[in-house]
């Protein structure tokens, strides 16, 4: 068993529960945290129902977005589809037999690479070129950019440039989730694309990736409107 | 009144985002509340010893009690979408306007006291200690927030900037940096009933003198009963329509619909105030204390039906919180709303045939209707979706003849605030409010001249009051504001119910 795969595995078990335990934790206190006033933002649905239908176009369709701002719309529903596709696209490594579905995906989540680069461009360009958008940024918000990149463009030099051992690589993964280590190839692309990968994993609970659990909490969307019929109470 | 000079923005063509002017409006503040006035509210006097932790111990008492609050912090990803939202940025150009800048004066201190990336790496994740110039920004920068929550609309997220711009002043009254203008109002709330400081007797004479004058205008006795027990209905109103013009106006348009439909009403001495700042400095106790005064008068007064006046906030807090603050409201009909919009009532009567107009009085007006923010964005109308904008334009049609919408990105829930809400109409911030109200004017100025509009209704206490202060500013007359009631008392037929 080499140095590599050790340090790999071991990376992985860590970033993985980085992610894990620190989404829980979040995801708890969002949970528990009391909302104590009714503040839906118009338009909001009188029913649970119409709010289930609200949550849904706004993380499928980013509904708000779209009558924001057409251009940020466009750079991150693309960025958003792209990373869903490549993401059911490298479900192939971690299940046996691959699922039809994943299947499907296989081609498009090989486009969808290039378009979430695509999607990052256009949103790291406004952080240039938008004055308003410059001035509210962060070091951090060019570095999550960056790292997106990086992977994106790591996994697309594995495709195109410089192949690795696809098979080696999803045997190292299986046996990961079932603590049978297997060995990894040692192809420095693919070492510094699952090195990023476990940075955006273990830096998940404590960046802005946490609008993502977020956005299910967030009152103004999620709850009803119907504060005359119905007493809102928080303990 | 400060020393700034007060400036419109010229009014364009069509509107444009303006480019960054940093610091543009730094000299921007309003007055500090005195000792007496923040300790009134139960508030330390002046700034505490050690306040730096003090702040830090209340934001996370803030924290732990409102899961909104948590969720905005964390989630903004500076994608810009609020960026070009703000009526104050719009009419400015400081880009500490932004709405997300704005939640970042507060975000950047959560992030350095509460999250792991701020303690371990505060440049590069913009969190900031809390020092004496961010709480200087503070008194600033939330104090030209209006709470319209504008840019919560456009947020994929549904960041909120009016709560955090809330939990900003919460945050400074816990450590005695409060402000004169919302402070004393509410003192004088829990001292005397209402905003104005209007005492039991003087509303009286008030009322009196208005059923003079309705008698002298229309040869009839259109009642403006005050403390009347058993009566059916129980209308609360900002203060301001007992007073001031043209508020006033509107207080006549509730007694004529009353007096056409032969409903039993009455105001009250002890709740004669629907307004409740509590809401603008996020005080949630406040809130509580100045709305219980409407449910002591209901229970006191034995009403059926309590009914709220033309006030923006006021609807919100009434419609939204009321049933959590003060509820359960099991002592009232529960065949009508609790509480219930004076729109949805005249609307209502309307619809049943009960009230009816002459719409030719009103023929020398061409109206167009102003959506005030938080009825827009915060609350309901008539239990149907979009009640809120329908009705109170239902209303209108009905008493006028001439009505044209303006334009429908700057109407319904994309409504700009008129500038001076959120506890920010006052003299020292005068031009602050002056270019708040641009985008606003912009969009008048086009059915002005397309439409010849000379007449901009609407149903809420500030944006009356504002506009009659900054429509000369825009070279509009100022007596092109109004209320929706007003119209409806300038057409509705009286005399005997046939």
């Amino acid at each position: 068993m080499s140095f590599l795969t050790i340090f790999y595995a071991c990376l992985f078990y860590a970033a993985a529960a980085v992610m894990a335990v620190g989404l829980a934790l979040k995801i708890a206190e969002y949970a528990r945290t009391p909302a104590p006033l009714k503040i839906p933002t118009t338009p909001a649905p009188a029913t649970r129902a119409g709010v289930v239908g609200r949550m849904a176009r706004e993380v499928v369709l980013f509904e708000s977005l779209f009558r924001a701002n057409k251009w940020i719309w466009l750079f991150g529903w693309i960025l958003h589809v792209a990373l869903a596709l490549v993401l059911v696209r490298h479900l192939r490594y971690f299940v046996e037999p691959v699922w039809a579905v994943v299947e499907i995906a296989q081609p498009f989540g090989v486009y969808a690479g290039f378009a979430m680069l695509a999607g990052l461009a256009g949103l790291w360009a406004r952080r240039f070129l938008v004055e308003r958008v410059r001035y509210i940024s962060t070091i951090s918000d060019h570095l999550m950019l960056a790292l997106l990149a990086a992977i994106a463009a790591s996994g697309l030099a594995m495709k195109y440039v410089a192949h690795t051992d696809i098979v080696a690589v999803k045997a190292f993964m299986l046996g990961l989730m079932v603590l049978d280590w297997q060995p990894l190839p040692a192809d420095p692309v693919l070492l510094v694309h699952l090195a990023l990968v476990s940075l955006l994993m273990a830096v998940f609970p404590v960046s802005k990736l946490l609008h993502a659990p977020g956005v299910f909490f967030s009152p103004t969307r999620n709850q009803a409107d119907d504060s005359r019929e119905r007493r809102h109470v928080t303990a | 009144m400060a020393t700034s000079t007060v400036q419109a923005p010229p009014l364009k063509e069509y509107p444009v985002i303006p480019i960054l002017a940093p610091g543009s409006m730094a000299a921007s503040k309003p007055y500090a509340a005195s000792e007496k006035m923040n300790e009134a509210l139960g508030f330390p006097g002046k700034l505490v010893d050690q306040w730096r932790e003090k702040a830090i111990g209340k934001m996370g008492e803030l924290l732990r009690g409102n899961r909104g609050l948590r969720v905005f912090l964390d989630a903004c990803v500076h994608c810009g979408a609020c960026t070009d939202k703000c009526h104050y940025f719009l009419g400015t150009g400081d880009p500490k306007n932004m709405p997300v800048a704005r939640q970042d004066l507060f975000r950047k201190v959560y992030r350095r006291y509460f999250t792991l990336g701020g303690k371990l790496f505060p440049k590069l994740v913009g969190a900031e200690d809390l020092t004496e110039s961010v709480l200087e920004d503070w008194t600033k920068y939330f104090n030209q927030c209006s709470e319209c929550r504008r840019c919560s609309v456009y947020c994929p997220y549904g960041i909120d900037t009016a709560e955090i711009t809330m939990a900003a002043k919460e945050v400074m009254d816990s450590i005695g940096v409060g402000q004169k203008y919302t402070n004393e109002i509410i003192g004088k709330v829990h001292r005397i009933g209402n905003n104005l400081g209007l005492p039991g007797p003087a509303l009286k004479n008030t009322l009196e003198t208005m059923e003079e004058d309705v008698k002298e205008e229309s040869g009839l006795d259109v009642r403006f009963p005050l403390d009347e027990k058993g009566a059916e209905v129980l209308v609360v109103t900002p203060s301001a329509d007992f007073f001031a013009e043209p508020h006033v106006f509107s207080l006549i348009g509730y007694a004529k619909v009353f007096h056409a439909a032969g409903i039993r009403w009455t105001l009250s001495s002890y709740a004669s105030e629907a307004a409740n700042f509590g809401v603008f400095i996020g005080n949630q106790e406040q809130m509580r204390l100045i709305a219980a005064r409407v449910r002591e008068a209901a229970l006191d007064l034995g009403v059926k039906r309590i009914v709220v006046g033309e006030c923006g906030h006021a609807w919100r807090v009434a419609y939204s919180f009321w049933n959590t603050l003060i509820g359960p409201f099991d002592f009232l009909d529960s065949r009508y709303p609790v509480p219930q919009h004076i729109c949805e009532l005249t609307y209502d009567l309307i619809q049943r045939g009960a009230v009816s107009f002459d719409r030719e009085k009103n023929d020398a007006h061409v109206v167009t209707f102003h959506d005030s923010c938080n009825v827009a964005r915060g609350s309901g109308m008539g239990g149907i979706p979009r009640g809120q904008f329908i009705i109170p334009r239902a209303v209108v049609r009905a008493a006028c003849n001439h009505f044209h919408d303006m334009a429908p990105e700057t109407i319904h829930e994309h409504t700009f605030c008129c500038g001076g809400g959120g506890g920010l109409l006052t003299d020292e911030l005068l031009d602050l409010r002056v270019k708040g109200a641009l985008p606003r004017m912009e969009a008048l100025k086009r059915v002005v001249d397309e439409h010849g509009v000379n007449f901009m209704a609407t149903i809420c206490a500030i944006c009356k009051a504002q506009f009659a202060k900054v429509l000369p500013y825009y070279n509009f007359d100022m007596g092109m504001i109004g209320g929706v009631h007003q119209l409806v008392g300038n057409a509705i037929r009286l005399g005997r119910n046939d």
